[in-house]
C-alpha cells in the first residue's frame, strides 16, 4: 500500500475498521472526537459491520464494552482526559474482569484548570489499573499499536485490556503520511475474536463475582502476572507484526543513537521525534547523546531499561505528567528500575497542558543533566509565579 | 406460558431467611424463561448469590459495578444482536432500588433512550440493604433508616418515593409495570410479558426485607400483601404509555401495614403521630385515585 496523507485520528479510525470490532461504544471529547466521528461514518457507510452504541457518557461507553466483550464480541472505545477520569471505576473493573478491550487515548491534560491540550497525565493516572499502556511516537505507531494491541490483548495467555496512547493534537490532529495496511493483511494477522469465556445460555457461567479475603490476593497476583507476561507477548506478536507489515515492534523500548551515548534521554510519545532531531544536532556538535524511547509503559520494561542504560553516564527523563507531591511517573519508575546502578538520573516535568517543547529545550535539559541539575519543572515562566 | 418448573436460582445463596428479594428473583427467572442472560449491579443480590468460587445462578450472569448494569446490558444486547443471537437469547437486568433509582439512573436513562431490547427488573426493598439500611430514592416517606433516622427533630425519611416507573414511561418504554413478590403468578406473567416485548421494559417489584424493615422473616408474604391492600404499593401495567391493568383491592387503612414494621415504629411510640400517619394515608389515597385501585 502506498503511504497516504491523513489526519492521525482518521488513520486510527480507519485502522480500527480493519480490526473489525463488532461493537463500538465511545463518547466524544476533544481531542479524541474525530476518532468517534470517523468510526460513526465508517459504520454509517457500511464499511464496517458493527454495532455503534451512542452512549450518554464515557462511564457507559466502557461499561457497554464490558458487556459486549463478555458476550463474545471484539470491542473498541476511545477517550481522553476527563472522559478517562469519568471512566475510572470501569477502567479498573474491566481490567479485573480480564476483558481484552482496546481503547485509544488521545492524551490530554486533566482539569482544573481546564485544558484541552496535550500531556500524558490522563493515561498515567490509570497506570495502576491493570491495563496495558502503549505510547505512540507518531501516527504510524498509533496505527500499528492498535492492530498489535488486539493481538496481545486477545491472546489467551494474556486476556487484558490496553490503552493505545497518542498525544492529543500533536498526533491526533496532525496530517502525516501513514501506511494503512490492507484488510486482508489485518484479517490474516488478527483473525476473528475467539473469546476465552463468554455469556452464553448453552454454557452458563458467572462473571464478576465477589471474592472474599481468601481469594482476592490470588486474583491480583494472577492479574499482575498477566500484565508481566504481556511483555513477552509484545515481543512475540511484535516480531510477527514486523514480518507481516515490515515494521518491527519486538521491543518494549527503543534506542536512538544510544550505543555510545554518555547522556541518555528517556521519553514517551511524540516528544521522542523532537528529541531525535535535537540529538542529531547535538551529535553534529560532537555531543554523545542518545534517546531511549519507552513504547510500553505497562508492563514497565525495567530490565530492558537497565540493559540499555548500562554504559551511559547520565540520564535525563522527560515527564509529561506529574505525581503531585512526588515527581514525574516515568522518572520515578526509571529510578526504581536503576536502583543501585549508580547512574545519576534526573527527572524533568515539562510540556504540561500543551506547553510547547522544542529542540532547544531538549538541548538545555541535556546541559542541565550534565551539570547535575534536575528533578524539576522545566520551562516554568518565573514571571507568573 | 410461564414455566414454573424452571429453577435457575435455587441453591446455595446466602440471603437472610425470609428475604423478599431472593424469592422475587427465583420467580423473576421462572417468568424470564430458560434463554436468559442476567446482568446485576452491586447490592445484596450480587453479594448473597455469588461469593467466589460459588454461584447460585444457573443462567449466564454478569456483575460489573453498582451503577452500570444497564450500560453493561446495552453492550451484551449489542453483541448478541451483532452475533445473530438476540431473540434466541434475552437480556435481563435485576437490580436493587439504590442501583436503580439513584446511582444507576444515568445509565438506565441512556439505555432506555437508546431503545435496547432488554428488561430491567428492580427488586425494591426500599433502601440500601447491602451496606446496612441507608435511605435510597425509593425509601418511603417517614421510614426510619440509618441515614434517615427518626429522632427528636426527625420523623424518618422526609421525601416520598421517586417515581421511576413514570420516568421510564416518559422515556417511551413500551412496557412498564409494578409487581410484588407477594403475588407470584402476577409477577411471573409480567416478567414474561416484558421479556417478550421488543425494546427496553421496566418492572419494579416490591420485595420486603425482614432485616431492614424489622419484622419476622416468616411474614414476608403477608407484609407484601398488606402493602398492596393498603394502597401503598399499586400493582399496575403501562403499555405504550397507557395504563392497561391494575390490581383492585378492598382498601384498608395504612395503619396495620405501618405497625407491622419497626421502620415505622416511631409513628406509634411513644405516642401515635396522627399528623404523619395522615400524610402516609394521603399517599395511599393519591395512589388509589391515580391508578384506580379501589373496588367500588
Ligand atoms: C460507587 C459505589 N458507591 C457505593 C457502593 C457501596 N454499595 C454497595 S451496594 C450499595 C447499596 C445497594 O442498595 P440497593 O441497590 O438498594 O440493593 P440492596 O443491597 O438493597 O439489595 C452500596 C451503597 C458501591 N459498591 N459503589
Amino acid at each position: 500500500m502506498p503511504l497516504q496523507m491523513m489526519e492521525g485520528s482518521i488513520a486510527v479510525a480507519e485502522t480500527v475498521r480493519l480490526c473489525r470490532p463488532q461493537v463500538i461504544s465511545a463518547y466524544p471529547i476533544t481531542p479524541q472526537t474525530h476518532i468517534v466521528e470517523g468510526l460513526a461514518s465508517i459504520v454509517a457507510d457500511g464499511r464496517l459491520d458493527a454495532e455503534y452504541i451512542c452512549v450518554e457518557s464515557e462511564f457507559s461507553a466502557l461499561s457497554a464494552c464490558i458487556g459486549a466483550s463478555a458476550a463474545g464480541s471484539r470491542v473498541y472505545s476511545a477517550t481522553t482526559s476527563q472522559g478517562l477520569a469519568l471512566m475510572a471505576e470501569v477502567v479498573f473493573n474491566s481490567a479485573g474482569m480480564r476483558l481484552p478491550i482496546v481503547m485509544g487515548i488521545a492524551n490530554r491534560a486533566i482539569s482544573a484548570p481546564l485544558s484541552i491540550w496535550n500531556d500524558q497525565q490522563d493515561s498515567i493516572m490509570m497506570r495502576d489499573s491493570g491495563w496495558l499502556q502503549f505510547y505512540a511516537e507518531d501516527n504510524q505507531e498509533a496505527v500499528d499499536l492498535h492492530i498489535l494491541s488486539y493481538k496481545i490483548c486477545e491472546d489467551h495467555d494474556i486476556l487484558l485490556p490496553a490503552f493505545v496512547c497518542f498525544d492529543g493534537f500533536i498526533l491526533s490532529h496532525v496530517f502525516e503520511p501513514v501506511d494503512i495496511p490492507s484488510e486482508k493483511e489485518v484479517d490474516e494477522f488478527l483473525g476473528p475474536f475467539k473469546p476465552y469465556q463468554q455469556l452464553d445460555v448453552k454454557d452458563p457461567i458467572s462473571f464478576g463475582m465477589y471474592a472474599t479475603p481468601e481469594y482476592y490476593l490470588e486474583f491480583r497476583y494472577e492479574h499482575d502476572q498477566a500484565v508481566h507476561r504481556a511483555a513477552d507477548a509484545l515481543r512475540k506478536h511484535g516480531k510477527a507484526f514486523g514480518e507481516k507489515f515490515g515494521r518491527d515492534y519486538s521491543e518494549l523500548v527503543e534506542g536512538y543513537r544510544l550505543e555510545d551515548a554518555e547522556v541518555a534521554i528517556i521519553a514517551m510519545g511524540s516528544i521522542c521525534g523532537t528529541t531525535k532531531d535535537a540529538i542529531d544536532e547535538m551529535r553534529a556538535e560532537g555531543k554523545k547523546v542518545g534517546l531511549l524511547k519507552i513504547r510500553c509503559f505497562r508492563p514497565f520494561p525495567a530490565a530492558d531499561i537497565v540493559k540499555a542504560l548500562a554504559h551511559v553516564k547520565t540520564v535525563a527523563v522527560l515527564d509529561k505528567n506529574i505525581s503531585l507531591g512526588a515527581k514525574g511517573a516515568v522518572g520515578i519508575e526509571v529510578k526504581d528500575a536503576c536502583y543501585g546502578l549508580g547512574i545519576p538520573i534526573y527527572d524533568y516535568v515539562l510540556g504540561l497542558g500543551g506547553r510547547d517543547v522544542r529542540k532547544k529545550d531538549i538541548k538545555k535539559i541535556v546541559e542541565l543533566a550534565e551539570k547535575g541539575s534536575g528533578d524539576m519543572f522545566y520551562g516554568l515562566r518565573e514571571e507568573l509565579l | 406460558m410461564v414455566d414454573r418448573t424452571i429453577e435457575n436460582f435455587d441453591c446455595g445463596h446466602r440471603a437472610c431467611g425470609g428475604c423478599g428479594a431472593s424469592s422475587a428473583v427465583r420467580m423473576i427467572l421462572k417468568g424470564a424463561g430458560e434463554n436468559t442472560i442476567v446482568v446485576s449491579p452491586t447490592g445484596c443480590l450480587e453479594v448473597f448469590s455469588t461469593p467466589y468460587p460459588e454461584t447460585a445462578w444457573k443462567t449466564p450472569w454478569i456483575h460489573s459495578l453498582f451503577e452500570n448494569a444497564s450500560a453493561v446490558a446495552s453492550g451484551v444486547e449489542a453483541a448478541l444482536k451483532r452475533q445473530g443471537r438476540l431473540g434466541k437469547e434475552k437480556v435481563l437486568v435485576i437490580g436493587g432500588d439504590g442501583a436503580t433509582v439513584d446511582i444507576g439512573m444515568l445509565c438506565i436513562s441512556g439505555a432506555f433512550e437508546r431503545g435496547h431490547d432488554f428488561t430491567y427488573v428492580c427488586y425494591d426493598n426500599e433502601a440500601y440493604m447491602n451496606t446496612g439500611i441507608q435511605r435510597s430514592g425509593a425509601t418511603p416517606y417517614d421510614a426510619d433508616t440509618t441515614t434517615s433516622p427518626s429522632g427528636v427533630c426527625s420523623t424518618g425519611n422526609n421525601r416520598p418515593k421517586k417515581d421511576l416507573p413514570q420516568i421510564l414511561v416518559a422515556h417511551g418504554s413500551p412496557y412498564v409495570a409494578t409487581a410484588t413478590m407477594a403475588y407470584p403468578m402476577d409477577l411471573m406473567k409480567k416478567v414474561e410479558k416484558a421479556m417478550n416485548t421488543q425494546g427496553p421494559c421496566y418492572i419494579q417489584v416490591h420485595a420486603p426485607c425482614c432485616t431492614g424493615w424489622g419484622y419476622d422473616g416468616a411474614k414476608t408474604m403477608e407484609i407484601g400483601r398488606m402493602a398492596v391492600e393498603c394502597g401503598l404499593w399499586p400493582c399496575y401495567e403501562i403499555v405504550d404509555g397507557k395504563q392497561t391493568s391494575v390490581k383492585k383491592v378492598q382498601r384498608v387503612p395504612v395503619d396495620e401495614y405501618l405497625k407491622a414494621q419497626k421502620r415505622f415504629r416511631h409513628l406509634f411510640k411513644p405516642t401515635r403521630n396522627d399528623a404523619e400517619i395522615a400524610k402516609i394515608q394521603a399517599i395511599a389515597d393519591a395512589n388509589a385515585a391515580k391508578y384506580g385501585i379501589d373496588i367500588e
